[in-house]
């Protein structure tokens, strides 16, 4: 079944101790594509993906999917559809990679069978190549495949929207591309992809969208051609960087000279 | 994950052998044909002595496990107990108040409420101080905090108490045992235990999310603050009542979950049914073992279960003095 989804944040505002972080953020998300949000340290990106999991509770505003506010729907019926990988994962038990993978699947306690939640957990495991880990204890892996095990644990909720903090933090290259040719397929499936990387390059090879957050507010909105201008990269990084006409496999190259003198 | 399947079915045959061994060992051993002897003088032992001791020792051994593993579920940490963390302590200030004040004498069920309430009062001050995310600092200080408000209240309680034999009585039942408890001790606390393991069996979910930290476990659908009440009233109905009937017996919550969680594996619900069925085989063993060691009068459980619990605790802080920051 094709997902046809919308995730909508309309006037976000989010205060903490009087400092605001996001101001007045207006946006809309559709399923089917992969939204790269980009921005300094700081910037607001990972309050940004709170609100818009249903985690944090915005000073004003509302976040809709397909026109029902967040806040309205059972928490369960918010996890089924809106997986959210945090920034910092904790694994506070030492516990096989089996096993924490089937925590993705907690939000369907009441809805799937075993059988259907241990298809959804190999599903999961196969599509992130760690099936291999499944009795392996998680605090023995690496950084690297630690990560890979904890998007596998994202994937078990199969939710039409994901939502991920820094998902390629701490994997190499090779499996960077693996993890984000993995998240564009599943938007080819349909799913709505959200995720905050530090990576331009990245980003400009995974996303179909990219916003850029800055000071809590979005200063550019669009391919990541045309969001990531050298003027705002300036701005928002000052670093000077520039498009290469050069593409490779189709995707456009980004060629970052350095911190912006002057 | 074969070897997990015969740890339940070991854990209870090693119980029921435990049961039958406390019914027939003590100062005088009941043959085998007591079940069918009318001797009066056997029968009362077993009636009215052994058969409600050793079933109370599952109902207390097992509420104690139970309440340990869920504990430290919840807190994400292996050293959390009801007894270190002052819960079974504040349970005991809760039925010590109740004498003291006059009102347990007035209904039956007085004495085991206000320990329940006692404990209740203990989780939720535990919550408060050491929060969801406490290191294991904050959560060692917080136990010593909320037992030395216990220990101090019970102390006044004693100390202001017009009988000193009534104060020795008290201090000998705060002990801890499972010495001259009748059938009424356990028609009292096993409804209360059984309410109190529901509870904590219904937040098992969230104690599993919990394994992904807070964040993890919201956006797993997980009401926190629902989990939150149902651990403070099942861990509070289940030491509480515990308390109450026996006295403060340390350490079994910490040593059960502690010892299966390699053989059952670290998620925490897959720890919860086991570590109650461990608890009842360990404060079963302890009671066997206090009747059995030599001397005038018998040692008190709770002593003996501080002098095995308290080195393995130290082993285990000792173990983890790196993380704790």
């Amino acid at each position: 079944m094709k997902i046809d989804s919308r995730l909508q944040v309309a006037e976000l505002t989010f205060e903490r101790s009087g400092r605001r972080i996001l101001d007045s953020i207006a946006v809309q998300f559709a399923s089917g594509s992969v939204t790269v949000v980009l921005g300094p340290n700081g910037a607001g990106k990972s309050t940004l993906l709170g609100c818009m999991a249903g985690l944090l509770r915005p000073s004003h505003g509302i976040v809709e999917l397909d026109q029902t506010p967040l806040g309205s729907l059972a928490a369960d019926e918010r996890a089924r559809r809106i997986a959210f990988l945090p920034q910092i994962a904790e694994i506070s038990w030492p516990v096989d990679v089996a096993t924490l993978v089937a925590l993705g699947r907690i939000p369907f306690r009441h809805r799937a069978s075993d059988a259907e939640n241990d298809a959804a957990v190999r599903r999961a495991m196969q599509a992130t190549r760690t099936t291999q880990w499944s009795q392996r204890v998680v605090t023995t892996l690496s950084g690297g495949e630690r990560a890979r095990v904890l998007l596998a644990r994202v994937l078990a909720g199969e939710a039409d929207w994901i939502l991920a903090d820094e998902p390629f933090a701490g994997l190499d290259p090779a499996h960077q591309f693996e993890a984000a040719d993995l998240l564009r397929s599943l938007a080819g499936q349909g799913h709505g992809i959200v995720l905050t990387i530090h990576d331009l390059a990245l980003a400009a090879r995974i996303a179909d969208r990219v916003v850029v957050i800055h000071h809590g507010r979005i200063v550019a909105d669009g391919t990541p051609e045309a969001a990531l201008t050298p003027p705002t990269l300036r701005e928002v990084y000052g670093i000077d960087a520039q498009w290469l006409s050069v593409r490779e496999r189709g995707t456009p190259l980004i060629a970052i000279h350095g911190r912006h003198a002057g | 994950m074969t070897a997990r399947r015969w740890i339940m079915p070991s854990l209870l045959t090693l119980v029921l052998v435990l049961a039958i061994v406390s019914i027939v060992v003590g100062r005088i051993v009941l043959g085998w044909n007591v079940w069918l002897d009318q001797d009066a003088i056997g029968r009362t032992i077993l009636l009215e002595l052994r058969l409600p001791r050793a079933l109370l020792g599952i109902v207390i051994g097992g509420a104690l496990g139970l309440a340990g593993a869920a504990l430290q579920g919840y807190l994400r940490n292996p050293l959390a107990d009801p007894g270190t963390l002052g819960v079974s302590s504040m349970a005991g200030f809760g039925a010590v108040l109740s004498i003291f004040l006059g009102i347990a004498d007035l209904h039956p069920w007085i004495l085991p409420l206000s320990g329940v309430a006692g404990a209740i009062v203990g989780m939720a001050a535990l919550f408060l101080l050491a929060g969801l995310a406490a290191s294991t600092l904050t959560l060692v200080l917080s136990g010593v905090i909320l037992s030395a408000i216990a220990v101090a209240g019970i102390a006044l309680v004693l100390s202001l108490s017009p009988s000193p034999w009534a104060a020795g009585e008290i201090v000998r039942w705060l002990l801890g045992a499972l010495a001259d408890r009748s059938l009424d001790d356990l028609a009292i606390s096993t409804p209360l235990v059984i309410v109190g393991a529901a509870l904590i069996l219904t937040s098992r979910q969230a104690l599993d999310a919990l394994t992904l930290g807070e964040t993890g476990a919201r956006s797993l659908g997980i009401d926190l603050g629902r989990a939150q009440w149902q651990l403070a009233g099942g861990v509070g109905l289940v030491v509480g009542a515990s308390v109450a009937v026996s006295g403060i017996i340390g350490f079994v919550g910490l040593v059960v979950p502690h010892l299966l969680r390699p053989l059952m594996g670290a998620k925490p619900s897959s720890l919860l049914v086991p570590s109650a069925v461990g608890g009842a085989a360990l404060v079963l063993a302890g009671d066997i073992v206090v009747r059995l060691l030599p001397g005038g009068s018998e040692v008190q459980l709770g002593v003996v279960m501080s002098l095995i619990g308290a080195p393995f605790f130290f082993a285990l802080l000792y173990s983890m003095r790196r993380q704790v920051t």
